[in-house]
């Protein structure tokens, strides 16, 4: 099971998204800051999940980072989001 | 919550200053592709702002992400509140609302220069 499929099923089961798009961004960070050899470092993330209604972005941030606490304790470098509530545009 | 005394040493930069952007490397030279962002940002608009390079010890590596529990860096503080990372700072400045932070907070900032970036980024999606 590769970091991206478990993103995935940890974002699945915390947020029941909408919609939820998460892709492997770390070849095109080859070479900075936290960069590692076997990839897997950094992810960007579109999600649309209606846990997010009524709630800040750094709310809406911090429950996906909850929910990735373990991958950023072991080698998870960057995740860049784009959360969405269902009908925010 | 550990001991780490770098603890100490954020609430007081934290404090001390209006703005305060905690990243990787100094804004006159960013180690890291998203501190570079939000500096640019802050920069562009003309905000005076103090940097923290976390890069500067383990100690304040994790210091800045057990002190707002945010596991990334950059970390933006505005009048002692933390606004976010490169995402939010990024999606603030795009929707007017940093904008809105910076006027209630009584912040200078050039808000010609944020029109010039929304204006642009408009035009390039």
């Amino acid at each position: 099971m590769t970091r991206l499929d478990r993103i995935r099923a940890a974002l699945e089961e915390a947020l029941a998204p909408e919609s939820l798009d998460v892709q492997d961004d770390s070849h095109r960070h080859i070479g900075h800051a936290g960069s590692r050899p076997g990839g897997e470092t950094h992810y960007l993330a579109r999600v649309v999940s209606a846990r997010f209604a009524g709630l800040s972005r750094v709310q809406r941030q911090r429950l996906v980072n909850a929910a990735l606490a373990a991958e950023f304790a072991e080698g998870l470098h960057a995740f860049s989001m784009e959360l969405k509530a269902p009908g925010e545009a | 919550m550990s001991e780490n005394p770098a603890l100490a040493q954020i609430e007081e930069i934290v404090k001390g200053n209006d703005v305060v952007l905690f990243m990787k490397g100094v804004k006159t030279m960013p180690q890291c592709g998203f501190s570079a962002k939000v500096a640019q940002i802050l920069q562009y608009l003309g905000v005076e702002f103090k940097d923290v390079n976390v890069l500067q010890s383990n100690e304040m590596r994790q210091g800045i992400k057990d002190y707002a529990d945010w596991p990334t860096i950059p970390q933006l503080y505005v009048k002692g509140e933390f606004v976010g990372g490169a995402d939010i700072v990024t999606e603030m400045t795009l929707s007017g609302e940093l904008d809105q932070l910076l006027e209630a907070k009584g912040v200078a900032y050039d808000k010609a220069r944020a029109e010039e970036i929304r204006a642009h980024n408009k035009a390039a999606s």
